[in-house]
């Protein structure tokens, strides 16, 4: 099946109103810590795909595509890795002062068709779309980019790590993300493809939602800039996410969905 | 003889089945909500004594369409009713498992031949509806009432997030 034949399947599929629902479950990765002092630091962090934040529950985080840059913007291998029923966990050592970045990202394409009936799903890269079966009918695609992000810093906040790569959403920080406390002022900017992104819906729910009868969500929209301020009342591992939709460029008819996930740590002051 | 005792036997029988049954009506509100995501709540609906000791269940709505039973993952989230209940049981339960409701009022009805209420001894209740829903929260709403009904009532309180408007009316 050509690439422009099935373009038109999915905008005949999509045109019938239908659209790839949104994910129901949220992935997060869990740092041990985000604020580091001394000479030997490591941390652990855990992944997980759930519902409720952060309890381990549906299932581990793939970490296939798991990048840990040092301070000065090397690559650092992760280690201890290991993958259990709903949980991922792996370490990673701190050796240089300043803000380690751990991402977790994904691009690709993801599809939905029925074949002999049944429903399928089918996950790989724009150029893999060939792999598809031709009978396939019903064909629904999304262009998807997400990225989800942690930081950790030993000693003093670095920068280096935010310099913009201009693809999908990304943060930008007027305030460290390893600097929150309650009760402050904190500034975020957001940039979809290298501009900021604006009027867009910022989500933060802090942990221990088993602990309470409502989400309690914090819901801000980013302005003209891109960009959110914000305090936070309470002390604790928050997530993050920011969602955008837009009409995919490499392929026709389909849509492309963005996400942006982080986990923070505020601080009590 | 034995066609006498016959007649009389059927001629109570008839009698029983014509004396008016006390019911109890719920109307219970699934709300509207603007959410990304929407599931439909888990819903457990019980009596409780005024101490707020166990007495009857008279309905469970949860995911029964997931194989494997596996919609009885999230019983765990109705909290309160687990504990005093639900974890005892074994699911699905005839007569009380049911499918969860969409937005809107649903109503339910138990006289008081309903294996639930007909052991109720005389006293003060409460009638509970909690509900829980995925990637939301969770409520409870506790309506009181007193067994057996003497009187015709009907009274109404409103959750504010996870339940809407919950009537209970009873008729003697």
């Amino acid at each position: 099946m050509n690439l422009k034949k099935l373009a038109a399947c999915s905008l005949l599929a999509l045109g019938m109103g239908a659209s790839i629902e949104a994910q129901a479950h949220r992935a997060w990765m869990l740092p041990s810590a985000t604020v580091l002092s001394g000479e030997n630091a490591w941390i652990t962090v855990d992944g997980a795909i759930s519902n409720n934040l952060f309890y381990f529950e549906h299932h581990p985080l793939q970490l296939d595509n798991l990048e840990i840059l040092s301070p000065g913007g090397k690559l650092v291998q992760a280690q201890n890795l290991s993958k259990g029923k709903y949980r991922s966990v792996f370490d990673v050592e701190l050796a240089e002062e300043g803000t380690y970045t751990l991402q977790n990202r994904n691009q690709g394409v993801f599809g939905r068709y029925t074949l002999d009936g049944e429903m399928k799903r089918w996950r790989g890269g724009v150029d893999e779309i060939s792999q598809i079966p031709a009978e396939a009918e019903d064909l629904r695609l999304s262009e998807i980019d997400s990225r989800m992000q942690v930081f950790v810093t030993k000693g003093a906040p670095t920068d280096a790590n935010f310099t913009p790569t201009g693809q999908g959403i990304e943060l930008v920080p007027v305030t460290h993300p390893n600097d929150l406390f309650t009760d402050e002022p904190v500034e975020f900017g957001f940039l979809l493809d290298g501009e900021p992104a604006a009027d867009l819906e910022v989500t933060l729910i802090r942990h221990g939602i088993r602990y309470r009868d409502q989400v309690d969500e914090i819901i801000v929209k980013t302005d003209a800039k891109g960009q959110i301020n914000l305090e936070f009342a309470k002390p604790g591992m928050y997530w993050l996410e920011v969602e955008a939709e837009q009409e995919s460029k490499l392929l026709e008819g389909a849509k492309r969905r963005l996400s942006y996930s982080a986990t923070l740590e505020v601080l009590p002051l | 003889m034995q066609w006498k005792t016959t007649a009389a036997a059927a001629l109570l029988a008839v009698g029983s089945s014509t004396a008016m049954a006390a019911e109890l009506k719920l109307d219970v509100e699934i709300p509207a909500l603007q959410v990304a995501e929407y599931h439909r709540p888990y819903v457990a609906i019980w009596v409780e004594t005024d101490r707020g000791r166990h007495q009857a269940d008279l309905a469970v709505w949860y995911d029964l369409e997931l194989k494997d039973n596996e919609g009885t993952k999230w019983l765990k989230d109705l909290r309160q009713w687990w504990r005093r209940s639900g974890r005892q049981l074994e699911f699905p339960v005839d007569g009380l498992s049911g499918a969860t409701r969409p937005v809107g009022v649903h109503s339910l009805t138990f006289t008081d031949n309903h294996v639930g209420l007909t052991d109720l001894k005389p006293g003060d209740y409460r009638l509970v509806v909690e509900a829980a829903r995925e990637v939301g929260g969770r409520e409870l709403v506790k309506l009181p009432f007193s067994w057996p009904v003497t009187a015709t009532s009907e009274q109404t309180q409103s959750g504010e997030h996870e339940l809407g408007r919950v009537t209970l009316s009873l008729q003697p």
